[in-house]
């Protein structure tokens, strides 16, 4: 089975990644391991040393959902001042026109090679392969970006891409491609692999033309972008090269500093239960004659992709997401499924809401309907976003948009009619106990049998 | 709720119940005469239209909770043996009707007199006496619509505490759900397979006998599991066992 790619998405498809996904024990067992008795157990520490947890919850709602409602106006402000500090904003309307942005700046420089801080924006329109098209060579820095690049796959989780691959796999992936290093060499500890992936990616550092990261958060009174990263590759990725683009979309900003503060709180203790994340970088504008050194040229690239429309519709609290990933790390379904058999960038149960929006319900809408609606992602969502009515919102509209059709929703329709007319439905219930029976019996799925007769009847019979 | 003296009760007997295990609703009527309570159960009901509003049939559903509604009209309470058939009627029906004020208003009014019966037993019924006598190291499994929608988590332990015999050992990573989910058991059956399958393991790692809940959806979803993986561990809705009625066969169908 193919990979999905940013234009061409397999969401249609999620019954067949997900058998696939099942069927990889190798996997089951990775995310057995890092959901559970990784990023479960981890939040949970973070958040027991934070006595003030759910109150900075409530704070950073109260934060997002202010900005939502002055959005044009806090991202003036924010234009204004990255301008003050010396560098440019981009307004890009979608992933097409966000793409060309960047590759024209990429141009205009003469670049050869970018490194690339780990961006889902990027994901979202596509940027390396574009880039590739116009013959500039991509580098993903993140390490598990750069797993993951190696091995020619998307990401599986939004914050940690190579979540599906176990370490050993990672040694196999290195062992293909680093055709300088020794072979047969020793890579079994995690710290071999990463000591190897920096020797490898020092010197791309200083060569690359140019610097590409995403931003988690965007300040609005002074025009800087935050990133957070545990591997400081953000950082090398935003200074040494001449010139550094960020790319982040609209929703990202906030009004302040205390704001990002809050967000930042909330942000590493629920993804990962750090307290901080190791880097955390704030970037105003382009190098100033004072600076010893950081880029000449500053971009800032700012993506819509049609979240404007999203603004002060049912859908409009998903615009709140801080993308900690808590969501995806306490689903059931994606603790067995993983991520790339959700066929599009963004898995879980953010992505079950944020793709059908991207690529249409008519791709997507298996995913709103591929959850149990058990709520824990709603419980562990640090801006307290209500996932499950918004994945009923899709719901709804895929039904509206004739999802799901054939049998399924004849069946639906049949039982409906029946369910209206309660003395009707009776009748109707009575073969239908034999049949359980029956099926009990034989035993095709793993029903049990029914004990008889329906309760109504019995109790219409006397019974108490 | 201190002012009724003798309340009027309609049981939501739940589309499960009265297909799969009637035995649930006969102990949900004998707990409740026993609470002190006139119980009628309306004859006007089927289903609380969960298959509908979750596959996204807002028009069909909606047809539904009218029924329910209307069905349950002029009751002090209305209770269900069932988290998800309460979290469906209190907490989604004053939703469903956001943009039909009258419906709304008879929706919220019905959502303030509707009780799941292990929430309902543990505030009406006299704990200090014993409740019946289950000789059996069980476990609990909480449904995620009583944990999350209706945040019923202390009241069915309430009531385990008042039956002789019995001892608890709770579940590990009992947030977790048991990948029924109604419909997506349906439409994603190898999911729906795999999150059961980590469930029904850790039920049987408690090395408790009985597997209980107050939700038949999970319990017959993980009944079937357990017996087929040749798992000795029979389920039991929680009513039964506080009714004094779990001596016959489980949900699974193995007799003791």
């Amino acid at each position: 089975m193919k990979h999905f790619t940013q234009d061409h998405p397999l969401c249609h498809d999620f019954l067949k990644g997900a058998k696939k996904a099942l069927d990889d024990d190798r996997l089951q067992a990775q995310l057995a391991r890092s959901l559970k008795d990784g990023f479960q157990k981890k939040r949970l520490k973070g958040m027991s040393r934070l006595p003030e947890y759910q109150d900075l919850r409530d704070r950073a709602k109260a934060i997002k959902t202010h900005t939502l409602k002055n959005l044009d106006q806090y991202l003036e402000q924010f234009e204004a001042q990255v301008i003050k500090a010396g560098g440019q904003v981009h307004w890009a309307r979608d992933d097409k026109e966000a793409a060309k942005i960047i590759v024209d700046i990429c141009k205009s420089v003469d670049a050869k090679t970018v490194t690339k801080g780990k961006s889902m924006i990027s994901e979202e329109i596509g940027l390396n392969a574009q880039l590739r098209k116009n013959g500039i060579e991509p580098i993903e820095t993140d390490l598990g970006e750069y797993i993951i690049q190696l091995r020619d796959e998307p990401p599986s989780h939004i914050i940690a891409p190579a979540f599906h691959i176990s370490k050993e796999q990672v040694a196999e992936t290195f062992h293909e491609h680093h055709k300088n290093q020794k072979p047969g060499r020793d890579l079994s500890e995690p710290t071999s692999l990463v000591h190897e992936a920096r020797e490898e990616l020092r010197q791309k550092f200083l060569n690359a033309d140019v610097g590409i990261t995403g931003a988690n958060v965007l300040i609005a009174e002074s025009g800087t972008a935050l990133i957070v990263t545990n591997e400081g590759n953000g950082d090398l990725t935003q200074c040494l090269p001449p010139v550094h683009i960020a790319i982040t979309s609209i929703e990202k900003v906030v009004p302040t500093l205390d704001d990002a503060d809050t967000v930042l709180r909330l942000l590493a203790r629920t993804a990962t239960g750090q307290e901080m994340s190791v880097y955390t970088t704030f970037f105003t504008g382009a190098k100033r004659t004072e600076d010893l050194d950081g880029p000449e040229q500053f971009h800032m690239v700012l993506l819509d992709n049609r979240r404007s429309e999203l603004l002060g519709g049912p859908l409009h609290d998903v615009l709140s997401c801080i993308r900690c990933g808590a969501c995806i790390n306490h689903c059931p379904i994606y603790g067995k499924v993983s991520g790339h058999a959700y066929g599009w960038v963004y898995p879980g149960p953010i992505g079950s809401i944020l793709t059908p929006h991207f690529v249409g319900v008519d791709e997507a809408h298996l995913l709103p309907n591929a959850c149990t609606m058990c709520g824990r992602c709603e419980e562990v969502c640090p801006v307290r976003i209500p996932l499950p009515t918004l994945l009923r919102t899709w719901r709804n509209r895929a039904y509206d948009a004739g999802h799901p059709g054939g049998v399924q929703r004849l069946s639906l329709n049949i039982w409906a009619w029946f369910a209206k007319r309660p003395s009707l439905y009776r009748m109707l219930m009575r073969p239908a106990v034999l049949a359980l029976r029956l099926m009990g019996k034989l035993r095709p799925f793993d029903l049990p049998a029914p004990q008889g007769s329906t309760f109504m009847d019995r109790y219409k019979g006397g019974e108490r | 709720m201190n002012d009724i003296q003798t309340p009027t009760i309609g049981l939501f007997v739940t589309c499960m119940v009265d297909l799969m295990r009637p035995s649930v609703g006969f102990a949900a009527l004998r707990l409740l005469d026993r609470a002190g309570a006139k119980v009628v159960v309306p004859e006007k009901q089927t289903c609380c239209g969960q298959p509908a509003f979750n596959s996204g049939d807002v028009k069909n559903a909606k047809a539904i909770a009218k029924q329910v509604i209307e069905a349950f009209e002029g009751f002090d309470h209305v209770v269900a043996p069932s988290g998800s058939c309460t979290g469906m009627i209190a907490k989604h029906y004053p939703d469903l009707f956001k943009d039909e004020p009258t419906w709304k208003t008879r929706a919220e009014n019905l959502s303030a007199r509707t009780f799941e019966l292990t929430a309902y037993l543990a505030d009406h019924l006299n704990l200090d006496d014993s409740l019946a006598t289950f000789n059996h190291t069980v476990t609990y499994h909480d449904s995620c619509a009583s944990r999350r929608e209706l945040g019923v988590l202390d009241q069915p332990r309430k009531l385990l505490g008042a039956v002789d015999g019995l001892s608890l050992k709770e579940l590990a990573d009992t947030e977790t759900c048991c990948g029924f989910g109604g419909l997506f058991s349906v439409k994603f059956p190898d999911v729906s397979n795999a999150i059961t399958k980590t469930k029904t393991d850790l039920v049987n790692d408690t090395g408790a006998d009985v597997l209980l809940g107050a939700d038949l959806g999970c319990l017959v979803n993980q009944s079937g599991k357990l017996k087929k993986s040749g798992s000795k561990v029979r389920v039991f809705h929680i009513a039964e066992v506080l009714a004094g009625m779990a001596d016959g066969p489980g949900i699974e169908g193995i007799e003791e």
